[in-house]
Order: structure tokens, then sequence, then C-alpha cells
């Protein structure tokens, strides 16, 4: 059929209209990049685009020089990594026990763990209740609440429950007890489920700062998303940059402004992001074509 | 059911049933081990916490705790609905929450729409995979992209706007009141319009084709089958997210209203998610911040109550 004028019309709007989204979607990232990439004297100046004038990696120098900043980003990467390991781990550990319909209490301990997808205590009851247990102003404050959704549970279980029951009962023959078959044959079977969960529990950890804000005092537990949330006060700005020019001055390198650094950091809580979005990606369209499929 | 194996009769007397789940815990006991320590992890972080709304009908004391603190009935419920920030408060979360709720339903499906026309594999690809990229991103980093792009010393959007000579002088846009709103929804949208995307992409993939083919034989055009088919086709898909998200009404979001809000913007920054936050964790005042949460609760599970009823009667599938 001949393709009527319209028609023809409609997709050069429609493909320029969604060519604007991606560059509106895009052009923040490549802006703070190439100010971050700048020399700090230089964007004074203004008028930068997407590409840096004066590439410098100063900017970035600077902050693995700063102890708060570098203790920050090993706080994140902790709590990154401990955080979805442990997550994974124990999600994992309870829908392996829950795929099981044969558990003692089965029906109990389902509803008990599902029903925790629809309640929830509120700010203020939550805080009291980590006070009291005392990991409030503690690194497992980071850690212990999260340790269990239900919901990747749900996801774990429904994969879980497709690896062929002739491999498990096999393994029962042989004398395997739940221990074996979970660690060595449901778990590495089930890699593609796991590692998708662990990239979003991960995202997810990175990406937290309000936990640090609500439930934490110690300097020592800020995560680099705090620090920047701290930065995007300007008075704070500035107090952490004297500090940072003080302590900079005293090794001879001041050449820096809030601006500057403040962009690197931006960046710096962006790219790991960025460097697992691929792997979420892929397994991402995978879900969504399955989900389309079932239609 | 009651068969027991053994060759015991079905009415086994009580201490042998005991002991045969007794057998059953102890054959099953790495399950349980696998299971138990996290049902109590839940009843601690899913559960106790829940306990703890009865802190609204109280002033709490730390001292004392839930148990021994004093009981003064409603009084948390009256100051608060005798505060003077009240109104402003409700004003400005039901504001961007419905703003949010309408441009961010709107967008998103016209989103999905344009894509779903798109023949080209590759730039539909691309194109989804920039846009759902913010989603992933942490608010914070997003809100210091945004206050950079609006900054009025050198943001690229005043610069534009200067060259344009639409303006003379730079805007400061985060220190305006009443671009706020619009300031924080734009900057919602544009975090998560992607990923939004993506269930109505679904909804229109799973459109029956013969429908699409049938219009076209009777002479329709791009524009009236997206309006007589897919559109249609996805409103049931997009009337239950709307019944869902009218729940999250008086549910504003902390993060847009506590990063870009400032005190010049304050009028229309503060909502109830920050408004608890300076209460209860800021002035200590816990007791009257949980009574505010508390409302909120309650008003939220009404809503969706009652827009599930209007769903019904209007002939959409319920939701709940």
């Amino acid at each position: 059929m001949k393709q009527r004028w319209q028609d023809t019309a409609f997709d050069i709007v429609n493909t320029a209209v969604l060519t604007m989204l991606m560059i509106a979607t895009i052009y923040p990232f490549l802006y703070v990049l190439a100010f971050s990439l700048n020399d700090a004297v230089d964007s004074m100046r203004g008028g930068l685009t997407i590409w840096p004038r004066k590439f410098t990696l100063a900017n970035y120098g600077v902050i693995f020089r700063y102890d708060a900043l570098v203790d920050a980003s090993i706080m994140s990467v902790l709590r990154t990594v401990i955080g979805t390991v442990a997550s994974v781990l124990c999600t994992a550990m309870l829908a392996y026990s829950l795929c099981k319909k044969e558990l003692f209490g089965y029906k109990f301990f389902n509803s008990f763990f599902i029903m925790t997808m629809f309640i929830y205590g509120g700010l203020i009851p939550t805080f009291i209740l980590f006070k009291t247990i005392h990991i409030y102003n503690s690194f497992w404050v980071y850690i212990i609440p999260g340790l269990i959704s239900a919901f990747n549970m749900i996801l774990l279980r429904t994969n879980f429950k497709s690896i062929p029951d002739s491999l498990i009962e096999s393994a029962y023959m042989d004398g395997a007890n739940d221990i074996y078959v979970f660690f060595r044959i449901v778990l590495p079977l089930s890699t593609p489920i796991i590692a998708t969960i662990g990239l979003f529990v991960a995202v997810g950890q990175w990406n937290s700062w309000q936990d640090t804000l609500f439930f934490t005092v110690d300097g020592k537990l800020q995560t680099l998303q705090y620090v920047l949330m701290k930065i995007l006060n300007q008075t704070e700005a500035g107090a952490m940059i004297n500090q940072m020019k003080a302590s900079l001055a005293r090794r001879g390198m001041v050449k820096v402004t809030p601006e500057a650094v403040k962009m690197a950091i931006t960046m710096i809580a962006t790219v790991p992001i960025l460097c697992v979005y691929p792997f979420i990606q892929k397994y991402f369209v995978k879900g969504m074509l399955l989900g389309s499929v079932k239609g | 059911m009651n068969q027991i194996p053994g060759g015991l009769a079905p009415s086994a007397p009580p201490m042998q049933q005991r002991s045969r789940a007794w057998r059953t815990i102890k054959k099953q006991r790495i399950l349980l081990l696998f299971c138990v320590p996290f049902a109590i992890w839940a009843a601690i972080f899913c559960y106790a916490p829940i306990w703890g709304w009865i802190m609204a009908f109280q002033d709490y004391n730390a001292g004392k705790g839930v148990t021994g603190s004093p009981w003064v009935g409603l009084k948390h419920f009256r100051a608060f609905f005798q505060e003077e920030m009240l109104v402003t408060l409700l004003r400005n979360t039901i504001a961007i929450s419905v703003m949010n709720i309408v441009v961010g339903t709107f967008g998103a499906v016209t989103l999905a729409l344009l894509l779903n026309e798109v023949k080209g594999v590759f730039f539909k690809r691309t194109v989804q995979t920039v846009s759902y990229l913010p989603y992933f991103i942490s608010y914070v980093v997003v809100a210091n992209l945004f206050l950079t792009l609006l900054s009025p010393s050198d943001g690229t959007v005043n610069r534009i706007l200067l060259k344009l000579g639409i303006i003379d002088e730079p805007i400061f846009f985060f220190a305006e009141p009443h671009l706020f709103w619009f300031l924080v929804v734009f900057i919602n949208v544009w975090k998560s319009i992607g990923w939004d995307a993506i269930i109505y992409i679904a909804a229109m993939s799973a459109v029956d084709t013969e429908l699409y083919d049938a219009a076209s034989v009777d002479g329709a055009g791009r524009w009236r089958k997206m309006w007589h088919i897919t559109l249609p086709c996805i409103r049931p898909t997009i009337v239950v997210l709307l019944i869902l998200s009218a729940s999250g009404i008086l549910n504003a979001g902390f993060d847009p209203s506590y990063l870009l809000g400032n005190p010049m913007v304050y009028d229309y920054s503060e909502v109830i998610d920050t408004y608890v936050y300076r209460m209860g964790l800021g002035n200590a005042m816990y007791s009257y911040a949980t009574a505010i949460g508390l409302f909120r609760l309650v008003v939220s599970l009404i809503i969706l109550y009652i827009v599930n009823r209007i769903a019904k009667r209007l002939g959409e599938e319920n939701v709940l």
C-alpha cells in the first residue's frame, strides 16, 4: 500500500520529538561531565557546553585527596556490596524455603511475608524502633532493615519453582541436604534472576541517602549521596569547600571552586549506575519481552 | 487428609499428633532455619512499627516507652488541625501530587503512543534505553543536575533564554515561589517518564493487530487508529494505574521538597513528608509527627476505597 503523505509527516515529526526527548535526557549528564572535566577557573567564565574547553582531572584529584570524601566513597561502596550480598542471600534462602508447600506452617509464613508488602510503620515509629534495638547510628541500619524484600522473594521463588524437580530429587537420593541443594543446585541454576535482583538492590543501596539523614548522626557513616545532598545546600557547600581548601593548601593545591568539585562528586555518584545500567537493561528487556509475549 | 502413615487410626491421641508435628519440624530443620529467622526479622522490622502508631494517641516519652507513656486521646490530631501551616501543607502536597499524576500519566501515555508508532527497532530501543536511564539515578544527583542547568549565574536555560532575547535578566528559578510546583513536577516527570511508559507499551503490544488492519481497510490514518483503537484498548490499564496513584495523593514525596526547597520558596515547597520529618526528627515531637502520619494513612485508605467504588460503578475492573 502506498504511504500517505500524512503518515510520512507523522513519522518525521515523531522521530524529531523522540530525538528531542533523548537530548533532553542526556544533555544534563553531558553538561555536568564536561564541567567536571574542565579547568575550574576556566569554567567561571561561563558558556560551557558539552565539551570541556580546558581538559583537566584536577577536580577529581581534589576529591581523592580530601579524606572526608574518600571515607564517604568507601562507605557507599561498603554498604552497597554488603547490603546487596546480604539481602540477595537472605531473600533467596527465604524463597527456597517458601517454594516448598510442605514446609511446616507454610500458610502462616507465606502470608506473614506477603503482608509486609502492604503495611508500613511510618517514619517516627521506625525511628523509635531503631533506637530501641540499637541499630540507630550504626552501619547496620543500612543493611538489616532492607534484608528481605517480599517482592524479590516472589520473583526468586517463581524462578526456583521452574527448576526441574528430578534434579533436586536425585540430589536428595544421593544423600544431599537442603543446604547442599540450595547452594550447589538452586543458586547456580538461577544466576540470571539473582544477578537482576542483585543489580536492583545494589542500585537502591548506592542511591540511598534518606536513611543516612534519618537514622545516623555520626559523620563516619556519611555516604557519597549524603555528602552530595549536603553540598546542594550552598552555605554548607561554602563551609565544606573552605575546609577542603584549608586541607589542600597545606599540600599546595588550591585551584578548585565549589561548583567544579560539586560536578565531580555528582559524576562519581552517577558513574557506578551508568556502569551497571547496560546489565540491568539487558535483563530488563528480557523481562519485558516475556511480559509482552503473554498478551 | 487425616491419613496417618504407619497404620495409626485417624483419631490419634493428641500426644501422637504433637509428636508428628515434631517429626516434621525435625525433618525440615534446615528449611525452617531458612525461614524462621526471617520471620522474626519481619516481626521486628515490619510489624513492630505498626504497634508504634499508638504513639499518636500518647504523649510519647522516650524514657517510658510506648507501654508507659500517658494517653492523651486525640490531642495531637486536634493540634494538627489547628496548625497554621495546615492549609499550606495540604495545598502543596495535593497540588504537587495531583500535577504529578496528571502530567506524569499524560506524558507516559504520549511517549508510549509515540514509541508504538516507531517502525525501526533500533531507534525504538535506543529511545527506550535513554528514556529510562534517569529512573536509576538518585534524586540527589538529579536535583544537582537541574540546579546546575537552571542556575541564574551560568545555567544553560538562562543562557538560551538570554540569547533568544526572551528575558533581559537571568531568572533565579528556584527562588520563585510560584514556579516551584512546576519545576518539581517537570523534574519528576523527566525522571520517571520512560519507566512509566513501559507498562503502557506492554499494554499496547497486546492490542489485537486485526483491529488495525480492519481500520486501515476502512481508510483510517495513523491518528485515527491511535485515537480510536490504541487508546481505548489501553484505557483499563490507565484507569487501574490512576486508581492506584490516587491513594498516594497525600504523598508528594520527600526528596523533591527536601532537596530543591529553600527558605525563599518554603510556602510552596513544604509538604507533609518534610513537615513530619522536621517536626518529628528535627523538633523531637514524636507523637505529633506520628499522628500526622497516621492521619495521612487513614485518608489514603479512604481515598483508595472511594476511587475503587467509583471505578466499579463506571464499569472498569476494580483493583482490590
